[in-house]
């Protein structure tokens, strides 16, 4: 098939429908908009539906009610619109349940801006909601990596019966980029046989999340935790770039913030100044093996976020204090140029700003 | 070779359509290409810009700081963009609403009269047009028949407007060639 040009948002809400995603609920916010304004005129041609609800909170409610009937369902809002929904996909984990949730993050806090952000890696990464569950995370840097990701987010949510969030900033969503739609195949799956779809001649099938007996919360409590720790086992996905040398610097980034980072090290080679990139696709389970390994030919390592330091938490956690790991950040819808990132790896290079 | 143009104005000039079908040209063209634009809030009246990456290699970063060259269609787009710009690019200024030049001696600069060319063919809602056919015709980024062919595309659902367009790529194109000889 010939490559098209697509904006991120478009392309996203595409590759869903491709793979199955045939119910969105949604609410309209920038700068992921363009995702429902796709889907209301590519739904009917595909015999989907497409749902505008009141809030966010209640497209989250709704997307519970329609993952426990055994449908494949997804949404996607940004930041603030995400925060509200939050409460729901503590019940979704909680009741196992899957479902895709796609976040365009603008910058914040509070109702922030409509420019692009990684402020939401927390939100994403450790929760969110409360109680005690993950998501699996995945983090697209391309409209390409987009479209490949989002049939993996519907067949992992199913496999492990688990909200999957893709997290792009706004420049994913805006951004066209040529796109390919290739038709990916996964393992089957088992059959849905906890979903509340009609019990005549069986036992009702319950979907619930309030356990008042500490002894069967517990027993859920742990039953999560092995599934993500088999999550932290088979799913974590990174790109490598220009790492299999000895360097002065590993960039640590993801997203939009990856590629500034490649030009980056591009210059610093010109400069000579061998520098390496290892970018998370998976942000929950991340890849801390990974980043440890890598980490031991390197100098020191620099986290680049579009935030004020969220992920570099995690980078310092994989490499413990075997080496210095430093942040370099802008915010508030300022995104960091290659040349940022040139001088910042400098400046730490030199001894500066420690 | 990486080329990245900026394609900046008022917001309802057309600087989004000019971009991207660029970058379908270059796409079609089997290069690497980016379309990013710059998205606010206003429909209209705001500043839109937006950049073009058209490429031999996978681009890395879709940000550009310093873009080679630029496609202003007025006064706070050329102050705002061409001082970013790397030395030797290109600026093609429409000079029916900018009254100013670039302050710099190493971009070569092109002053297309965008409006009063696309009045003149038909509707001075083509200057897009114009502009783009004459940045096409100073660089030679891509052939202009390929521009001609994904305007015919573009504008499928509204062919009436197809003759005007494709008379304002080629008078902008026309006076981009002429441009070419005193300015490269």
């Amino acid at each position: 098939m010939a490559k098209i040009l697509m904006k991120g948002n478009e392309a996203i809400a595409e590759s869903a429908v491709r793979a199955g995603g045939l119910l969105y609920f949604g609410y309209p916010i920038t700068p992921q908009s363009e995702i429902a304004e796709y889907l209301a005129h590519r739904m009917p041609e595909v015999g989907g539906v497409f749902l505008q609800i009141e809030s966010e909170v209640a497209v989250a409610n709704v997307l519970y009610g329609a993952a426990g009937a055994g449908a494949r369902v997804w949404t996607s809002s940004s930041s603030p619109g995400i925060s509200l929904m939050m409460e729901a996909v503590s019940y979704i984990a909680a009741a196992e349940l899957p479902c895709v949730i796609v976040n365009i993050v603008r910058c914040g806090p509070g109702l922030g801006g409509i420019l692009p952000s990684q402020g939401d890696y927390f939100q994403a990464v450790k929760g969110g909601g409360h109680g005690d569950y993950r998501c699996l995370v995945l983090a697209p840097c391309s409209v390409q990596e987009a479209v490949d990701l989002m049939p993996l987010a519907f067949d992992r949510a199913d496999r492990y019966r688990n909200p999957v969030i893709v997290i792009g900033d706004g420049m994913i969503g805006q951004m066209m980029e040529p796109v390919e739609f290739t038709e990916q195949q996964f393992p089957p799956l088992p059959p849905k046989d906890w979903a509340t779809t009609g019990c005549q001649g069986r036992k009702p099938n319950v979907i619930n999340s309030l356990y008042l007996d500490p002894v069967e919360e517990e027993k859920l409590n742990f039953k999560l935790a092995a599934k993500y720790e088999q999550m932290k086992k088979n799913e974590v996905r990174y790109e490598k770039f220009r790492t299999d040398r000895e360097l002065e610097c590993l960039l640590v980034a993801y997203g939009t913030t990856a590629r500034v980072c490649k030009t980056a090290i591009q210059r610093l080679d010109d400069e000579g100044i061998p520098t390496g990139l290892l970018r998370p696709i998976t942000l929950f389970p991340f890849p801390e093996e990974a980043i440890y390994e890598l980490s031991q030919r390197a100098r020191f390592l620099l986290s680049v976020e579009m935030s004020t330091g969220q992920m570099v938490e995690d980078v310092r956690l994989a490499v413990g204090r075997s080496k210095p790991v430093y942040f370099y950040g802008r915010a508030g819808g300022m995104v960091p140029s290659p040349e940022e990132v040139v001088d910042a790896v400098k400046r730490y290079l030199a001894g500066g700003d420690r | 070779m990486q080329i990245e143009t900026v394609f900046a104005g008022f917001g309802g000039q057309g600087v989004m359509l000019a971009g991207r079908v660029l970058a379908e040209v270059g796409m079609k063209l089997g290069k690497e290409v980016v379309w990013l634009p710059s998205y606010g809030p206003e429909m209209r009246g705001g500043t839109a810009n937006c950049v073009v990456i058209i490429a031999d290699e996978p681009i890395a970063s879709p940000i550009i700081a310093h873009p080679r060259d630029t496609v202003v269609m007025n006064r706070p787009s050329l102050e705002k963009f061409c001082p970013a710009q790397k030395p030797g690019g290109y600026a093609i200024v429409n000079s029916s609403l900018i009254n100013i030049r670039p302050d710099r001696d190493d971009i070569r600069v092109v002053e297309v009269p965008a409006n009063e060319v696309a009045i003149e063919a038909g509707s001075g809602k083509a200057a897009n047009m114009v502009m783009l056919g004459a940045y096409v015709g100073v660089t030679g980024i891509v052939p202009v028949e390929a521009v001609i062919e994904q305007i015919k595309e573009e504008f499928q659902a509204k062919a009436k407007l197809i003759p005007l367009n494709i008379t304002c790529v080629e008078r902008g194109y026309d006076i981009g060639r002429a441009a070419a000889g005193y300015c490269v």
